[in-house]
């Protein structure tokens, strides 16, 4: 399925040279891998697919040295290995970027790179700046050396965290979700340097996506696990992403999202924004109108860093504004401070699931916790009536996780689960609503959108901020396309075409 | 040899006290090592130390004596740390609460008790918290940490002290730098009948009590928890995280001070500038011990307060230096702070690179 070089080879990697056998990981009563076996190849791309909590990112993070196996074993060209840490993985040749990068985001490219390799005592940083720059013309993985990492922008960090596998020297690389945090156009360039990284360092690439269209793309073998165990592994050659989705998440029927009328004809809108500035040094908001309706899904498109996420901030009361002004229902709103945007009836979905989690708190005590005092007779919590809600919502949402279970134990898909149910079980009048389905798979994410369009059918006004085109043409009424922090126009959701939302995203109007 | 730490995932419910009881054993054998050193037996300074304080109705109610500010200060430290506010001044809040409730106990005269007594434990819990406002406006406002401001407050708090007794507050009959003598309308009750055990120990027992439910029940103490385990994800909850901050500050401040109001109105009657022995500092420790758990917390302070007095006793019959009792203390933080870490995390041993697991 070598579409990128027109050929199609049968199998191109080399021959088996790392092999996971019967790897099993039970965390309390969660087996979250049960005798896995898996081989993984040089020169070769090979996917990883399963549901949420498939146990993907933990059969990576025992190969990576980041957890211990309960039994199992891991053998490099037959000679049984020991990996207690990633240290130990790293010097077996194998390599992993993480969801969560491991950089020191205020030191820069290449100090962040002499931390993960250098070896001396003395840091020459003269001589690992020259091999930062000589590794990235030779990966075509560039970087500019002297930047802060924090300066940067999420695509560019992840490029560094791949240099940095690479320069310590791994024959085999993992990436975990990579394409989750990226927009379309750094989705393409990392694909290539995917395709390149195995066809001419000779890498063996484990990409582990949610996305069926990469996979079909840049694949040359498929493996998808289901609840922990490997349903199948074989070639990518000839397997169709329906099959694929069949197996890893067996005989289900998919929920299909009919889109109907819009019910906001006429209404006041109930959101408004009004020239509302945000001042800063690289981004920030510019003269942004914007108003929705109740029961329309507005939806924010554009190139990532355009002020989207600032946008988001302002709405949630994390970013103060500088001048225009917020109003909801027609009150304008003094300040915008997450308690009174929460009052006014906003509700919130953050694009960082992590942050807007507290991960060493339960499930349950994270459900509520935007909303503590309606589960508190007088002061005192009522935990039984917090269990009861969050049973409810672990019921109606379908969140694979028990009520007390601690949230930062639960797979992606999980959290998010939890976190739109927070959001939706507190009927907000206005729900804003950042890159909901990132990192999900395909049965949560036509799920989480079937929620986000009954919240629309409820009279709830949505803003959608989200990189994916397809998902925002599927679910809006309306698409506003941000460039340079201001809203360069506002399109019929019905009868947008890619092509005059890809001119706007541009910056062309006319 | 190569040692690593992971995640637990799962206990089993008896590894947390067989961790405590191995703690508690590799206490004895180092401790053992330095009493040896001393020229006493680690046997009978074990005896001293730990059994013959609870044997006497003396011994057990200096060593309930010694426990009770460490039991104000134990909760002060547990319940800032528990909402991630660093306060290391509970020195000094203690400090100014001695002031506090010293500045109503010299005036007070002719007052009835049931209105002197809590005007003078009011004074302390205000001092206290007017202590650790400061700092805590500063970190919610500025941002500025709390831990270096809180410490730097602490000698400051001493140095007040000196001055007012030295200056306004010198003993009026002796002349020596010691306060006078709180009036009685404003002496603690005795609660133990023919001891020193004072209501200081009930307030104690009442505080620790109000945090446990505080913390655990009430929708406040959730806050409070999501605040100091994730402050970002409490406020895009809407949680008000500087607030939760403010108060959490002024009540650790409040309990401090009123731990040292206890112990002026209950023991010294009187304001000296060696009322602390420590206790702020020993607090902070205390509460690490109890893994800032409040019932943890009585108890660690009432160990504590065994040693102190056992440890006395030890140095008088073994003829070895009384400081044994803070050494026990300090490899008892050793051991205990690390068995939590066991109770965590796994340990794996390793030897090296290519060796087959089985
Ligand atoms: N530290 C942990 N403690 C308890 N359970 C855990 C822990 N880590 C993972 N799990 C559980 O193990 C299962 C597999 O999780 P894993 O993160 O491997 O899923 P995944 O396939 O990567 O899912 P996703 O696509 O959502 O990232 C899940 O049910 C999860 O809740
Ligand atoms: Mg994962």
């Amino acid at each position: 399925m070598n579409s990128v070089e027109g050929v199609a080879i049968a199998s191109r990697g080399g021959a088996p040279s790392i092999f996971l056998s019967n790897i099993t990981k039970a965390y309390g009563e969660t087996v979250a891998l049960s005798d896995v076996s898996l081989d993984l190849r040089t020169s070769e791309v090979h996917a990883l697919l399963g549901e949420n909590g498939a146990g993907k990112t933990t059969l990576m993070k025992i190969l990576y040295g980041l957890t211990q196996p309960d039994s199992g074993q891991i053998k490099a060209d037959g000679v049984a290995l020991q990996i207690n840490s990633p240290r130990d993985a790293r010097a077996a040749g194998i390599g992993m970027v993480t969801q969560h990068f491991s950089l020191v985001k205020n030191m820069t490219v290449v100090e962040n790179i002499a931390l993960a390799i250098a070896r001396t005592f003395s840091l020459d940083l003269d001589s690992v700046r020259d091999a930062v720059v000589a590794a990235s013309t030779r990966y075509g993985l560039e970087v500019p050396p002297d930047a802060i990492i924090g300066s940067l922008p999420i695509g560019l960090q992840q490029r560094v965290e791949i240099l940095k596998a690479l320069m310590s020297g791994c024959s085999y690389l993992i990436l975990d979700e990579p394409t989750a945090v990226l927009g379309p156009q750094d989705i393409d360039s990392l694909l290539e340097v995917i395709t390149q990284l195995r066809s001419e360092a000779k890498i063996g690439v484990v990409l582990i996506s949610h996305k069926m269209a990469e996979i079909e793309k840049i694949a040359d073998r498929v493996s998808v696990l289901r609840r922990g165990k490997v349903v199948s592994s074989s070639l990518a050659n000839g397997i169709t992403s329906k099959e694929l989705i069949t197996l890893m998440v067996g005989e289900q029927e998919s929920g299909v999202v009919l889109r109907s009328e819009s019910q906001s004809h006429g209404r006041d809108p109930i959101l408004v924004l009004d020239s509302v500035v945000v001042k800063m040094e690289i981004g920030g908001l510019n003269n942004v109108s914007l108003d929705v309706r109740p029961g329309e899904i507005v939806g924010i498109a554009g190139v990532s860093g355009n002020g989207q996420t600032e946008l988001v901030n302002i709405l949630s009361g994390t970013l103060s504004i500088d001048s225009g002004t917020i109003a909801v229902e027609g009150a304008t709103l003094t300040q915008n401070t997450p308690q009174l945007l929460m009052r006014a009836g906003v509700g919130m979905l953050g694009e960082d699931r992590h942050a807007s989690a507290v991960h060493a708190l339960q499930v349950m005590e994270n459900l509520v916790l935007d909303c503590v005092d309606n589960f508190a007779t007088k002061v005192q919590l009522n935990r039984k009536k917090m269990l009861e809600h969050c049973e409810s919502a672990i019921n109606q949402f379908e969140i694979k996780a028990t009520a007390k279970q601690v949230f930062g134990t639960l797979s992606g898909g999980n959290m998010q689960k939890v976190l739109l149910a927070r959001l939706f079980s507190r009927k907000p009048k206005v729900a804003i609503i950042s890159q909901p389905t990132r990192g999900l798979d395909v049965m949560a994410t036509s799920y989480v959108r079937s929620l986000i369009s009954k919240a629309r059918l409820d009279g709830t006004a949505v803003l959608l901020v989200s990189e994916d085109l397809d998902e925002v043409l599927e679910l809006a009424d309306r698409v506003a396309v941000m460039y340079r922090g201001s809203v360069i126009g506002v399109v019929d959701g019905a009868n947008a075409s890619r092509e005059k939302i890809g001119e706007l995203m541009a910056g062309i109007v006319r | 040899m190569k040692v690593r730490f992971t995640l637990r995932s799962s206990m089993p419910w008896w590894r947390g006290p067989m961790l405590m009881g191995a703690a508690a054993l590799v206490t004895f054998l180092i401790s053992a090592i330095v009493i040896r050193w001393a020229g006493g037996s680690p046997f009978a300074a074990a005896r001293y130390m730990f059994i013959s304080p609870l044997q006497s109705k003396f011994g057990l109610t200096e060593a309930v004596l010694s426990a009770t500010p460490l039991v104000f200060t134990g909760a002060a430290v547990a319940i800032a740390f528990r909402a991630g506010y660093w306060n290391i001044g509970a020195e000094g809040q203690l400090l100014a609460g001695t002031i506090g409730a010293t500045l109503v106990g010299i005036n007070a005269e002719s007052l009835p008790r049931f209105v002197g007594v809590p005007l003078i434990l009011l004074s302390g819990m205000l001092f206290g918290a007017f202590w650790a406002l400061s700092p805590a406006l500063l970190r919610t406002r500025l941002g500025i940490d709390e831990v270096v401001t809180t410490l730097l407050l602490n000698p400051v708090a001493l140095l007040l002290i000196t001055g007012l007794l030295n200056g306004p507050w010198r003993n009026t009959e002796t002349g020596f730098p010691d306060s006078d003598v709180i009036a009685d309308s404003t002496k603690l009750w005795i609660i133990w009948p023919d001891t020193r055990v004072h209501f200081g120990l009930a307030v104690g027992v009442v505080i620790i009590g109000l945090c446990w439910w505080f913390v655990g029940k009430m929708s406040g103490g959730l806050k409070l928890r999501a605040v100091g385990l994730a402050p970002g994800a409490a406020r895009i909850a809407g949680l008000p995280v500087e607030r939760t901050l403010l108060a959490t500050a002024l009540v650790s401040g409040a309990i401090a001070g009123l731990g040292g109001a206890s112990e002026v109105a209950g023991v010294a009657h009187q304001l000296t500038t060696g009322i602390s022995n420590s206790f702020g500092y020993t607090g902070v420790i205390v509460a690490t011990l109890a893994a800032l758990s409040f019932i943890g917390t009585l108890f660690v302070a009432l160990l504590f307060g065994v040693i102190t007095v056992g440890s006395f006793s030890a140095s008088r019959a073994l003829q070895i230096p009384s400081t044994i009792g803070e050494l026990v203390q300090a490899i008892l933080l050793l051991t205990i702070v690390s068995a939590l870490v066991i109770k965590k995390y796994q340990v794996v041993w390793t030897r090296s690179k290519s060796q087959v697991r089985d």
